[in-house]
């Protein structure tokens, strides 16, 4: 769950991590004038103006602007107001103090899934893609590891800045920063913090200039006050993009039935649906397809035991949607979802949507609790399927393969 | 009307059971009977369009008399 660049702020400036002075302006008629006063009762100079969207590349899209006097900040506003980014739309415009920059640094914090632990990653040469800088100056790029687990110290902190070179003054003042975002990071359950580009001022101070904060979805419960301080409704699903109508009709299946999870879906362009889940098997699952060349229609995510009627709606919305031909019904091994009652889903749900379940499911790999009882169905009508002897990546090449043959 | 894949068939003998019939609702788990409290008559009634929810869990066959409910699956 993404937080806009002014709400990651103020858990900054809670925090106590260095901030310019801003004001944040609504997204109404209004805003240019807003913008002029904010200039003036800001009265620092020169401003920058953000609009306030979930997604990258504000810059290139002329949602970002700058003003030297209070007019050219109404006329910027004005300008920003209407401009979608990547499909989004300005929530808000945040005026904030352009300061003048010595250098600029880049701190991430985020899991590495590999190594099952938090990492930071820290370089001196900010405010560009990090990716780039890794693969031509991997020498500016620090990539250090902590424990979730075991108490935090300020040393891992100073030992990825300095790990980058960056010594004297600059190392002291710099790796509390660090510190603190470490902290943030494990407090809130965050999947990301970033400050990008934290910036030296040419007087030495330093300042947090932008700043991307990724909450887990699923400890929003864990973390309500805090939601609650910075205005983040319960209904707001602060994804990337908004939800796409197929997106929100997953929802709409998913919340119909309080028994299990199916139902949250993620739209793609491909041909090939998915009934896919597990333990992290919706990940393995997906990546598999791709590896083969198989083209997803969706991502979703099933377990938890969802009912036959959960099972079927969510595939007869699958088999819904424009351009796909067949589903793959695929798990990991399950202990707490009854591969029967999926069976009966998907097969049913085949039925209702018209299809013939043989034709139209192309692999049906879900091994586990009652799976005997599952087989028998399948076989009933004539669906290929497998159990656990076949990989879940060998399953997704079965079923790539029929999509091609 | 028999569901997909699951069909459950009362013996007549109980069938007008109303002590039977309330118990039968109270314990399946997806609501596959329906109570005579809920105006659906003075015996067993059973919603056709929920039978395919069965998870097959034998309360219904424990609690009536043996061998008066059973339950088919259709796909055997
Ligand atoms: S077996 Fe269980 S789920 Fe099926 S009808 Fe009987 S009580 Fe209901």
């Amino acid at each position: 769950m993404r937080f806009y660049e002014y709400e990651a702020k103020a858990l900054f400036q809670k925090h106590g991590l260095p901030l310019g002075q801003s004001k944040l302006i609504d997204n109404s008629s209004g805003a240019p004038n807003q913008a002029r006063a904010a200039f003036k009762s800001l009265d620092c100079g020169p401003v920058v103006l953000k609009s306030q969207v979930l997604s990258g590349g504000r810059m290139k899209a002329g949602a970002v602007q700058f003003a030297d006097t209070a007019d050219e900040a109404g006329e910027a506003a004005k300008a920003i107001l209407p401009i979608e980014v990547n499909g989004q739309k300005c929530r808000s415009i945040l005026v904030e103090e352009k300061t003048p920059i010595e250098q600029e640094y880049f701190v991430a914090i985020t899991w590495d899934g590999r190594a099952k632990r938090p990492v930071c990653v820290f370089s001196d040469m900010g405010g560009i893609d990090i990716e780039e800088v890794a693969e031509k100056n991997p020498e500016h790029v620090s990539k250090t590891h902590f424990s979730s687990i075991l108490p935090l110290t300020p040393r891992i902190a100073k030992e990825a800045v300095g790990a980058t070179g960056v010594s004297g003054s600059d190392l002291n003042k710099l790796a509390p920063i660090v510190f603190k975002l470490m902290q943030i990071f494990l407090k809130y359950d965050l999947t990301l913090a970033e400050i990008n580009p934290l910036a030296k001022l040419k007087d030495g101070r330093f300042l947090v200039l932008d700043g991307h904060i990724d909450m887990e979805a699923e400890a929003r419960g864990n973390h309500k006050a805090l939601l609650d301080e910075l205005g983040i409704g319960d209904e707001e699903t602060r994804q990337g993009r908004p939800p796409t109508e197929f997106e929100l009709a997953g929802a709409r299946v998913n919340a119909a039935d309080h028994r299990g999870v199916a139902g949250n879906v993620v739209e793609f362009d491909g041909n090939l649906g998915l009934v896919i889940g597990a333990g992290g098997g919706s990940l393995t699952l997906f990546d598999a397809i791709r590896d083969h060349g198989g083209e997803p229609a969706n991502y979703c995510e099933i377990g938890g035991n969802p009912s036959m009627s959960k099972a079927k709606e969510l595939t007869k919305l699958i088999l819904s949607k424009p351009g796909v031909e067949k589903i793959a019904v695929m798990m990991n091994v399950v202990s707490n979802t009854r591969v029967d009652i999926v069976a009966r889903g998907v097969i049913k749900g085949c039925l209702e949507a018209g299809k013939d379940p043989a034709e139209t499911i192309a692999i049906f790999r879900i091994p586990g609790a009652w799976e005997e009882e599952g087989f028998k169905i399948l076989e009933k009508y004539g669906v290929d399927y497998c159990d656990r002897t076949v990989s879940m990546y060998d399953a997704a090449g079965r079923a790539v393969a029929k999509m091609q043959s | 009307m028999p569901g997909e894949f699951i069909d459950i068939r009362v013996d007549a003998k109980v069938a007008k059971n109303a002590t039977l019939a309330r118990k039968l609702a109270e314990i399946c788990p997806v609501s596959i009977f329906i109570s005579p409290d809920e105006g659906s008559g003075d015996g067993i009634a059973i919603d056709e369009s929920n039978l395919d929810e069965c998870v097959l869990c034998d309360l219904c066959l424990q609690a009536a008399p043996k061998g008066k409910i059973k339950i088919v699956k259709l796909y055997e």
